[in-house]
């Protein structure tokens, strides 16, 4: 069955938390809280994940992989380059000498990790991404937005729900 | 005193900093056209130097490396205080550099991007800039890797490209309140694309609170590396004056102390260009002051030890360049620069000055003008008076062309800085909303604890 799209707003974070335990505690004919629902804030807010309860991040993971990937690729082309200079006079010193090394490796460590991050952070958020259904610039200003996805039996529920909070307004998909 | 006031509404913060795009005051227009008009002069010199020859620089054997390194060098002590302020100051959860630390990042990406500037006038054959960077070795051109000259390239390439991913990553959300609020136009269109569709939902946040702390901590020992690297230039090598181990603390405190005194300056110029008196506030400018002068007080601690250690070691022809710089060609330089190093900044011992904005501006001119001339005393002084006797040479003075670039170099960074903030938010208008709802939940805490008291 296909569905519709529900945008309620809400002026302060306190309102937005009690529509969504509500929708937690409620069970809903074709809803499932966890998955049809986004809560859209100006402002990083950690009480907003709070009630939405751990989720989890996984860009340390790029990190981690860039970081080590960024500080290998530095040493071996380094190094690389190094061993090719078998016939440069070295007077007796070594051909890969580590100590300075070790610098360039460490640029190339950060640099891997932060490129790789950004990385992670655009695959991880879903950016770039294309505007939601329904969308309210409100959001970029002072609004808390709950932006559901149910069947069409659901619907008249949710807005009840929202309604009863004293959503400031709700937005509606047209029905397909 | 507030650091920012708790009843501001957020839609005005919007309003207010979105009119920083549109309406600035006229000296903005001022500002722009003397920037522009010292940059035209720069590459006038650049050109008649690129077509001449090196030789009208007036830098030839012993003074091989004449303003051009050491503003190269100012310039890279420039940009850490926008790693100060947007890292360190991040992760010590320190509220108040909220309001500040988008235009303290702008202006180290583009403090950066002057100072690479001056590795490729410096060289004069421009085209083989690339001679540099740090790639595999082909063609037998063997690029040495063991030179802190290519550490240099590769450092500041690693800040450089990180500090524009952390100015962009950190301004998403405000790019896309500037695209909701614009009306269609060129302006409109460039905020979408830049907004990457960012609506504020919670897996965007989440996101974005790990990798903006990631890259924070990432910025913090790469800011210290970049200038321990542009130190080892000169420690590494054998040059009297320079074989000096503290050199790298040195210079990076020299360097936060730059930057905090250009912060000074921009934060005193912004708020008043672009109305942000709400949000530039003096307390907030009385903490970068005492911040400001800590750190000066750090590096004329690090001067002594400096001066110290070659003055009590057996180094006697270090020591000799101490003494001639003290009272040789050089005196009224290096005297002008601990004159405006170390006792200018005792102004901010003196709380009636600290939010006293006229000599705020002032006295941030005079810090920057005496860090300007501490890498200039580096550079020249040692060139000027080596190990051999012969090659000295007081008496050498640098060009019309190259004072024409260094005058350049400050109006192609006014340039970039004055047109960044007209076309992007200088202040992070969700942060200050966060500020201003911390603060508000504050104030709602303390006022619920009292009543519970009573």
């Amino acid at each position: 069955m296909s569905k519709r799209h529900l945008l309620a707003l809400y002026g302060n974070f306190e309102e937005a938390e009690a529509v969504v335990r509500e929708l937690r505690s409620a069970t809903i004919q074709g809803f499932d809280v966890n998955d049809d629902m986004i809560v859209k804030s100006p402002i990083e807010h950690p009480q907003v994940e709070a009630f939405l309860g751990d989720k989890p991040v996984y860009v340390q993971w790029f990190t981690l992989f860039g970081a080590l990937m960024g500080g290998l690729f530095g040493f071996f082309l380094i190094s690389g380059a190094q061993a090719n200079f078998y016939m440069q006079m070295k007077g007796g010193k070594p051909i890969v000498p580590f100590p300075p090394n070790f610098v360039l490796t460490y640029e190339m460590f950060i640099l891997g990790g932060v490129f790789i991050t950004i990385l992670g952070f655009l695959i991880c958020a879903g950016l770039p991404a294309k505007r939601s259904p329904l969308y309210s610039a409100k959001v970029s200003v002072d609004n808390i937005a709950i932006l559901v996805k149910a069947e069409e039996a659901a619907i008249s529920v949710l807005k009840a729900i929202f309604t009863k909070h004293k959503a400031l307004e709700i937005q509606e998909e047209a029905g397909k | 005193m507030k650091d920012i006031r708790e009843d501001i509404a957020w839609a005005k913060i919007n309003v207010d900093v979105m009119k920083s795009l549109e309406n600035p005051r006229k000296l903005y227009w001022v500002i722009l056209f003397f920037a522009l008009m010292a940059f035209g002069f720069g590459v006038g010199c650049e050109i008649y130097q690129y077509q001449t020859g090196m030789g009208v620089e007036n830098v030839n054997n012993p003074q091989v490396w004449g303003l051009y390194i050491a503003t190269f060098i100012f310039w890279i002590g420039m940009s850490h205080s926008g790693t100060l302020l947007s890292a360190i100051l991040h992760l010590m959860h320190a509220d108040w550099r909220k309001p500040i630390y988008r235009f303290a990042e702008a202006m180290t990406t583009f403090s950066l991007m002057t100072a690479g500037l001056f590795v490729m006038v410096h060289i004069g054959r421009l085209w083989q800039f690339y001679y540099s960077l740090p790639y595999p070795n082909d063609r037998g051109i063997w690029p040495n890797f063991q030179s802190p000259l290519l550490w240099d390239a590769m450092a500041i390439f690693t800040y450089l490209s990180s500090s524009v991913l952390f100015l962009f990553v950190g301004m998403i959300p405000d790019l896309a309140i500037a695209r909701d609020t614009m009306a269609a136009g060129w302006r409109k269109k460039l905020y979408t694309l830049l907004a990457l569709g960012w609506e504020g939902t919670d897996r965007q946040w989440r996101n974005f609170r790990v990798t903006y702390l990631t890259i924070a901590c990432f910025l913090i020992p790469l800011a210290v590396s970049v200038h321990s690297i542009v130190a080892s230039d000169f420690a590494m090598s054998q040059q009297p004056g320079w074989h000096v181990t503290s050199f790298p603390p040195y210079f990076v405190a020299g360097a936060l102390y730059s930057g905090c005194a250009a912060i000074i300056t921009l934060f005193i110029i912004l708020r008043y260009v672009f109305r942000f008196e709400a949000y530039m506030t003096k307390p907030i400018l009385k903490k970068i002051v005492r911040l400001t002068f800590a750190i000066a007080m750090v590096w004329t601690y690090l001067n002594a030890v400096e001066f110290a250690s070659v003055w009590y070691s057996h180094d006697e022809v270090s020591k000799d360049v101490l003494i001639q710089k003290m009272t040789g060609t050089y005196a009224p330089f290096w005297w002008g620069m601990i004159f405006c190093g170390s006792v200018v900044p005792l102004v901010f011992a003196f709380k009636r000055f600290q939010t006293n904005i006229p000599v705020l501006f002032a006295v941030s001119l005079l810090l920057n003008l005496g860090m300007w001339l501490e890498r200039w005393m580096i550079v020249a002084p040692t060139f000027s008076h080596g190990y051999y006797p012969w090659t000295w040479d007081h008496e050498q003075w640098p060009s019309l062309v190259a004072w024409g670039l260094v005058f350049a170099s400050f109006g192609w960074f006014t340039l970039l800085f004055m047109i960044f903030c007209k076309v992007f938010p200088s202040v992070s208008m969700y942060e200050v909303k966060e500020m201003v709802y911390h603060r508000t939940l504050h104030l709602k805490k303390s006022e619920t604890a009292e009543q519970g008291a009573h």
